[in-house]
């Protein structure tokens, strides 16, 4: 049996599954200590269910709590960002583009060193070894205990990330890396930004890691456990403690994929309903279809593998206008129960309606019974609408594909959508997040830009999926359980020798008791 | 006129605009001119018509992939050199610089430059838009030679070449800009203040800042984007501006053949708009085709716009499903010359279709 966690800002939840089966679930506050939350959720599903620890094969985490820190500027070590890459890069110095309170925060260490690649592979420069020397003297006087490696286009080619790297720790004993060619893609300042915002979570991984493993302890669960990450695979405790920017995002992720197996399937659409706004996502075998543009993170510009999702003005507190003809995009939030006439306040908000029209049994419904009953029928039909339009345009092609709705507000389409060949309303929505982390798989990836000039089209792929097949293996997947998820060819303009950045991502299984 | 901010991110989004899917994302460019602010520098746009008519205006660009400079950013001083490299090679000392493109990263290079040395840019360009080659600028157009040119690396290598004409310039220095990593900066089109007047496309990075403050401020204000920048453009040189389209992106293809990006994309009408859209892409967007009919064709302007944002939708980022509206806008007149036809007209992109503008397209 598995065991799924989500811990969250709020609520720390928790489910068991046994195959497809949840065979318990359960909400419970999350706690400082974040290990009692854990803990307290736990007690519950195990003595709801009577699943005994040794009855655990495997317990998946997911969780905020590094991209809280990052947002709240909270529990944040100091940094040495050390950029490779001169003559090239001077012109946008690192963290350049960073709020102030947080570059703040991370002490602005910042260094430039001779050194990096070009896109195919020869050096700009060689690596400045002695003006790393130099850093490293000044990584000891100043007292940093953490450090971001980034090196011009170190997805091409590594090796003065990990020269650097095999220096710094003879110079600065105990201090931790982070490798930008670990963490990221194509895309320096990016790349660079995950990098940095890595080290600086480097010793609250560590603890939250052991908090994690404290509190399994503490119920007898010998398993192994794993914490997702935002494309919806699994890392290793070890992994975590020393990439937790990997961490980011992975809510959304856990939450569709969630959805899917809830609704047992694989390619479909998922629209959470909340609140305020609607979350729609696209699931391409059983994963979010990933977002192509930059990603703010607590204010910083990152190019994480994030889901795709569109997110529109419609929930359960959206302000209804103009007869039902306008929906959202403000809504009355969490004051619903003040404000909504259902509540006995005066906005008419998407939840009378649907009081209104019988649909839903939600607070003094003979408040709404004096509501025209075009206004009813025009606001449903334009929530159906809005729905719809955000789903076809989320689909990668024309197909009809299912709907899986999830949270709160999913009450608000009770129809059929046009777009959707049907809609799925699974139980144990409230829950996706920790099923999600229960189902995860291992990922393996490699995103690099070829010269096919001279080269079989095919020849190249394959080496490709070789190497993200063996990543995926490495990270700790079955090797005949792994599958190629997604190729991405992108030709380069400009470029000669028909140069064209492949991305390939493989997942697996994860292996059990060899982990 | 001093940009401030505020004017370097309405630029960003005018100038995708005017870019009309090309160019590049302006991000970069942007954070180099931001830090000029930040330490104190200024930029000052110049108008044209104040310029002295033996100025000497030094224009600047980055030319190659955006791809690579999105991994290996410049060392900011590569264009400097360059514009150093032509002052010793005129015997003369620049007293302005300006684009040569104003549609993506290269309306920021020389706000970066000018800011750097202290001088003027030039308010204006030699392209109007954004256009894959060299030669392809209302500069040469008019008898201006882009040679001597140079072009330099982030280490302060150097090439000067001199072509025998702005076509073999642009072959020569593209085979340099490879060796210099996929990337480079260049100066090139030095040209007299009189020269300036008679073949630039004037006033079109204030253009591209008031087009980013339109679109801003009608969002603001809960106005409807698209019919504010339809009413600001007649005061404008870029006087005709219609919606020729609008729908849902159906179908895209992507491929690369000679160096260039080569795509289609398909939108599918919502009402009034009937039948489908067609658009030709090869780095920027080039016909536009409604049922095999000539709706719109370069250099008249195609912008792929967000229908909802109003946000220009650069090429790379199209995607299956998004809601577009297609507008296009006619480029001013010495850009619709027999002469510049021949340099930067259908017939230069492969195209069989005559030029025809876009206000008898729709008319």
């Amino acid at each position: 049996m598995r065991v799924g966690i989500d811990v969250g800002g709020t609520n720390t939840d928790a489910v068991i599954l046994d195959g497809d089966t949840v065979v318990a679930a359960c909400k419970s506050p999350t706690t400082l200590d974040v290990s009692s939350g854990i803990s307290a959720a736990l007690s519950v599903v195990m003595g709801d269910s009577g699943v005994q620890p040794d009855a655990i094969d495997a317990v998946m985490i997911g969780t905020t709590h590094f991209t809280n820190a990052v947002v709240e500027r909270r529990r944040l070590l100091e940094v040495a960002a050390i950029r490779i890459g001169l003559p090239a890069t001077r012109g946008v110095p690192p963290m350049t583009d960073w709020p102030a309170d947080l570059a703040d925060t991370l002490g602005r260490h910042t260094f430039m060193l001779h050194g990096g690649h070009e896109f195919d592979g020869r050096e700009i420069a060689p690596l400045d070894e002695a003006g790393l020397l130099e850093v490293a003297k000044e990584i000891r006087a100043r007292g940093i205990r953490s450090a971001a490696i980034t090196s011009v286009f170190s997805p091409v080619t590594a090796v003065m990330e990990l020269r650097a790297a095999e220096i710094l720790r003879e110079e600065c004993p105990g201090v931790a890396l982070s490798l930008s060619h670990e963490i990221g893609r194509v895309g320096f300042l990016e790349r660079e930004n995950a990098a940095i915002m890595n080290a600086c979570l480097a010793e609250l991984s560590v603890k939250v890691v052991s908090s994690f493993r404290a509190a399994l302890g503490e119920k007898g669960i010998t398993a192994p456990f794993f914490i997702s990450q935002n494309d919806g695979t699994l890392m290793t405790p070890e992994h975590v403690e020393r990439y937790p920017v990997l961490t980011f995002a992975s809510g959304p992720t856990n939450s569709m994929r969630g959805a899917a197996r809830l609704a047992g399937l694989g390619d479909a659409m998922v629209v959470d309903i909340g609140g305020t706004t609607s979350d729609v996502g696209m699931l391409m075998q059983g994963f979010p279809r990933e977002s192509a543009v930059a990603v703010d993170i607590g204010g910083v510009r990152t190019n994480f593998r994030m889901p795709d999702v569109l997110a529109i003005g419609l929930g359960g507190g959206s302000l209804v206008r103009d007869e039902g003809a306008r929906i959202g995009p403000d809504s009355v939030g969490y004051e619903i129960t003040e404000k909504a006439l259902v509540f006995g306040g005066d906005t008419l908000t998407t939840t009378d309606i649907i009081v209104a029209a019988g649909l839903a049994d939600i607070g003094d419904a003979s408040r709404v019974a004096s509501i025209p009953k075009a206004t009813v029928e025009t606001a449903i039909a334009t929530m159906h609408r809005m729905v719809d339009e955000a789903v076809d345009r989320m689909k990668m092609s024309a197909d009809k594909l299912p709907v899986i709705l999830v949270g709160g507000g999913s009450v608000l389409i009770s129809r059929e959508l046009p777009s959707a060949s049907e809609v799925i309303r699974p139980e144990n929505a409230g829950v996706a997040n920790a099923i999600g982390a229960a189902i995860a798989q291992v990922g393996g990836e490699v995103d690099r830009i070829y010269a096919m000039e001279g080269r079989q089209r095919d020849e190249v792929l394959d080496e490709a999926k070789k190497e993200a097949t063996a990543n995926a293996v490495a990270a700790g997947a079955v090797g005949n359980s792994v599958k190629i998820m997604d190729i991405e060819e992108v030709p380069l303009a400009y470029l000669p020798g028909s140069a064209t950045r492949i991305r390939v991502k493989a997942v697996g299984d994860l292996a059990f008791g060899e982990a | 006129m001093k940009l401030d901010t505020q004017d370097l991110k309405d630029l960003a989004v005018g100038a995708a605009f005017l870019g009309t899917g090309g160019g590049g994302d302006p991000y970069i460019g942007r954070q180099m001119v931001q830090k000029c602010l930040d330490d104190g520098l200024t930029v000052e746009l110049a108008d044209p018509d104040t310029l002295d008519d033996d100025a000497l205006v030094i224009p600047t660009a980055m030319m190659g992939a955006p791809t690579v400079l999105v991994e290996k950013l410049p060392s900011g001083e590569e264009a400097i050199l360059s514009l150093k490299r032509l002052e010793k090679r005129l015997g003369k000392s620049a007293t302005h610089t300006m684009p040569i493109e104003v549609g993506g990263i290269n309306s920021t290079i020389p706000l970066l430059v000018g800011a750097r040395l202290g001088l003027p840019i030039v308010d204006g360009d030699g392209m109007g838009r954004a256009f894959p080659e060299l030669q392809m600028e209302t500069f040469g157009v008019y008898g201006i030679s882009g040679s001597p040119m140079a072009v330099s690396n982030e280490w302060g290598d150097c090439t000067l070449i001199e072509a025998r004409s702005n076509e073999m310039m642009e072959w020569l220095s593209r085979g340099v800009a490879i060796r210099m990593g996929g990337a480079a900066y260049i100066a090139e089109y030095a040209m007299s203040g009189a020269d300036v007047k008679r073949t630039a496309v004037p006033r079109t990075l204030s253009l591209a800042i008031q087009i980013g403050r339109v679109l801003r401020e009608a969002k603001a204000n809960h106005q409807n984007p698209f019919e504010v920048l339809l009413a600001f453009m007649p005061g404008t040189l870029y006087s005709f501006a219609t919606i020729i389209y609008s729908g849902k992106i159906s179908d895209l293809q992507r491929e690369t053949r000679n160096g260039f990006s080569l795509g289609r994309a398909k939108i599918d009408g919502f009402a009034p708009y009937d039948g489908v859209m067609e658009i030709e892409i090869q780095n920027e967007n080039l016909i536009a085709r409604v049922d095999g009919k000539v709706r719109a064709i370069v250099p008249d302007l195609i912008c792929i716009m967000d229908s909802e944002t109003a946000e220009p939708i650069t090429t790379e980022n199209l995607r299956y499903g998004q809601r577009v509206t297609v507008i296009s806008v006619s480029v001013p007149e010495l850009m619709r010359t027999p002469e510049a036809l021949a340099v930067f007209g259908p017939s230069c992109f492969g195209l069989d279709e005559p030029y025809t503008k876009i206000e008898d397209l729709s008319a």
